[in-house]
C-alpha cells in the first residue's frame, strides 16, 4: 500500500462524532481537559494580552484582584453552564444548535462561528510568526500595522499556518496530547522569563515586588490613546475573555467528552495559570519593555521573550501560538463541517487552515485583539443562553425542546429573534449608552434568556406538537 | 523506565525553572540561564512524550 494511500486512510479514519453523542468508551479523563486547558489558555493571546493591561495603566491592586474574581466567575461558567449542558446532550454545540434552531439558522451560525474562529487562529499564528522570525531579523510588526509589512512575513506565517493545518487535520487527540506535553513546560517558561527580569527593574528581593509592581510595571498610568482599565474592566475582561466558550457553549465540544459535568472545573488550570500568571508574566515583560525601548511601538511577543528567556523563550512563543490555534482550527473545522456533514473532516480542516493563514499575514488581527475577543464573545453568547435554557428550563415551563427537529422545521424562529434582538440592544447599549464593550456580554445574555423563553411561549402555542414526538425526543 | 522517565522529565522542569531563580538573586548570569532553560526544554519534550500520552490511552482502554 502507497504511503499516500495510507494517509488518506488515517485522516478518513478520524472520526470526531460530530452528529451522534460520544460513546461511552470514547470519554475521556480529567488528565486530558488539564492538559487541554492548560495548553490552550496558557497560549500566545498570554503574550498580547498581559500586556494590554499595562498599556491600559491598570494599577497593580485592581489586576491581581479583578483577575481572581473574573477567573473564579469563568471557571463556575464552564462548569455549572458549559459542563452540564455538554455532558447531558454529548454533543458538539453545532449539531445541537440544528436541533433547536433548525439548518438554515445553523448555517448562517455556523458560518459566523467558524470566521471568528478564524481570525482567533490567525493571530495566534501571527504571534507565532513573531518568534519564528527572529533568525532570519523578519521586520516585526507595531502596533499601528494593518497590512504585512514583508514577503518575508508572509512565507513565515504561511510556514506556520501550513504545519499547524495538518496536525489540526488528524483531530482533537493529536491536539490533546501535545497540549498535555507542552502545557507543564509553557507555564515554567513564562514564570521564568518574568523572573529572570526582575532585578533589571530593580526588583532584588520578594519584599522589593509590590512596591515596584504597584509604581513601575502596572503603575495605573495608561499609554498615550489608551482608555483607563479600572478594577470592573479588568474582572469583566477575565470572566468574558472566553466568554464565547463557556457561556456561549463552544466548549461543548471539548466538554461532552468529560465522563462528568464537573470536568469544566479542570478549566480552572487554565484561567488561573493562563489568565493570571501568563498575563502577569508578560505584563512584567512588557512593562521591561516599554523602560528599556523608551515607549517603542513595536509589538512583536517573540523578540521579547526571546530577550528574556533565550531560545526557550522564543520556541514557547511559537508552541504557545500553536497549541492554541490548533483547537481553534477543530473548532472552526466542525463549524464548517455542520453546514454539510458528508464533508471529510480533514478536507474541511485544510480549507479553514487556509482561510486563517491568509487572515494571519494582516498584523492588525493581532493589535485589535481586546477588541476582536470581546467581540466574538458578544455574538456567541445569545445561542448559548438559548442551547441552555432549551436543555434544561423549557420543558419545566411546558414549551418543547430541540423544537426545529421535533417540527421537522429548517428555522426555528424564536432563536432568530433572540440572536437579533440580543445583538441589537447590545448595539444601542454600546453607541446610545456608551457602554464599553467588554461589559455588554451581561445584559445580552439576559436579554437573550428573556426574549427566548417569550418568543418560544409565543410560537410554540401556534405549532401543534404531537405528544408521542414530545416523549420521544426528550433526553 | 517509565518512571526513570518520568524522573528525567519532572528534572527537565526543573532545569528550566530555577536557573531565573538564581539570576534573580544574583547566583548566575542571565546568560548560562538561557542556556540552561533551553537543555531543560529539549529533555522535557523529548523525556515526556514516551509517558504523558501513555498514560492517557490506557485510561481510555481502561473504559
Amino acid at each position: 500500500m502507497s504511503s499516500t494511500q495510507n494517509l488518506k486512510q488515517r485522516l478518513e479514519a478520524v472520526n470526531e462524532y460530530e452528529r451522534t453523542p460520544i460513546p461511552k468508551n470514547k470519554l475521556k479523563g480529567w488528565k486530558s481537559f488539564i492538559g487541554t486547558y492548560a495548553g490552550e489558555h496558557t497560549a500566545g493571546t498570554e503574550f498580547v494580552l498581559g500586556p494590554l493591561f499595562v498599556a491600559h495603566g491598570a494599577s497593580a491592586g485592581d489586576l491581581v484582584s479583578g483577575l481572581i474574581v473574573g477567573n473564579i466567575l469563568a471557571v463556575l461558567s464552564w462548569a455549572f453552564l458549559t459542563g452540564k449542558v455538554a455532558v447531558k446532550t454529548r454533543t458538539t454545540l453545532y449539531y445541537q444548535l440544528e436541533k433547536i434552531a433548525g439548518n438554515r439558522f445553523t448555517l448562517v451560525y455556523n458560518l459566523v462561528n467558524a470566521a471568528l474562529f478564524c481570525f482567533l487562529a490567525g493571530s495566534m499564528i501571527a504571534v507565532s510568526a513573531t518568534a519564528v522570525g527572529i533568525p532570519f531579523n523578519l521586520p516585526m510588526p507595531s502596533l499601528t500595522d494593518v497590512y504585512p509589512n514583508s514577503v518575508g512575513w508572509v512565507v513565515t506565517v504561511f510556514g506556520i499556518g501550513a504545519i499547524t493545518t495538518v496536525v489540526a487535520m488528524f483531530g482533537f487527540n493529536v491536539i490533546s496530547k501535545f497540549a498535555n506535553i507542552a502545557a507543564p513546560w509553557m507555564i515554567m517558561i513564562f514564570i521564568a522569563a518574568a523572573v529572570g527580569v526582575l532585578p533589571r527593574l530593580g526588583i532584588n528581593s520578594f519584599s522589593d515586588f509590590w512596591p515596584v509592581a504597584e509604581t513601575t510595571i502596572w503603575n495605573g498610568v495608561p499609554l498615550e490613546g489608551q482608555s483607563k482599565f479600572t478594577f470592573w474592566h479588568i474582572m469583566f475582561f477575565a470572566w468574558f475573555c472566553n466568554m464565547g466558550m463557556h457561556i456561549g457553549m463552544a466548549d461543548m465540544s471539548l466538554l461532552r467528552y468529560a465522563k462528568k459535568w464537573t470536568y469544566g472545573f479542570s478549566s480552572a488550570t487554565g484561567v488561573f495559570l493562563g489568565h493570571f500568571i501568563a498575563w502577569m508574566a508578560s505584563g512584567i515583560l512588557y512593562s521591561l519593555f516599554l523602560i528599556e525601548s523608551k515607549g517603542s511601538l513595536v509589538f512583536a511577543p517573540g523578540p521579547i521573550a526571546y530577550e528574556a528567556a533565550g531560545i526557550a523563550g522564543a520556541v514557547c512563543v511559537v508552541i504557545a501560538g500553536w497549541t492554541t490555534a490548533n483547537p481553534t482550527l477543530y473548532r472552526a473545522g466542525l463549524a464548517i463541517q455542520s453546514i454539510n456533514p458528508k464533508w471529510k473532516t480533514w478536507k474541511v480542516t485544510l480549507f479553514v487552515g487556509l482561510v486563517t493563514t491568509i487572515a494571519a499575514c494582516f498584523p492588525a488581527l493581532v493589535m485589535q485583539l481586546l477588541e476582536f475577543v470581546a467581540l466574538y464573545g458578544l455574538i456567541l453568547v445569545p445561542l448559548g443562553a438559548v442551547i441552555f435554557l432549551d436543555v434544561f428550563v423549557l420543558r419545566k415551563m411546558g414549551l418543547a425542546s430541540n423544537y426545529a427537529e421535533l417540527t421537522n422545521s429548517h428555522f426555528n424562529p424564536a432563536v432568530g429573534i433572540t440572536w437579533a434582538v440580543s445583538l441589537v440592544f447590545c448595539l444601542g447599549l454600546n453607541i446610545y449608552g456608551g457602554i464599553e464593550i467588554f461589559f455588554l456580554g451581561l445584559p445580552g445574555w439576559f436579554v437573550a434568556v428573556i426574549v427566548y423563553l417569550i418568543a418560544s411561549k409565543v410560537i410554540q402555542k401556534k405549532a401543534v406538537i404531537k405528544a408521542a414526538d414530545y416523549t420521544e425526543l426528550n433526553y | 523506565m517509565k518512571s526513570l522517565l518520568k524522573i528525567i522529565s519532572f528534572i527537565a522542569l526543573a532545569v528550566t525553572l530555577v536557573p531565573s531563580f538564581l539570576v534573580f538573586k544574583g547566583i548566575i548570569t542571565p546568560e548560562l540561564s538561557k542556556s540552561l532553560m533551553l537543555i531543560g526544554t529539549i529533555v522535557w519534550f523529548v523525556s515526556a512524550s514516551f509517558w504523558m500520552n501513555t498514560s492517557d490511552e490506557n485510561e481510555e482502554a481502561e473504559n
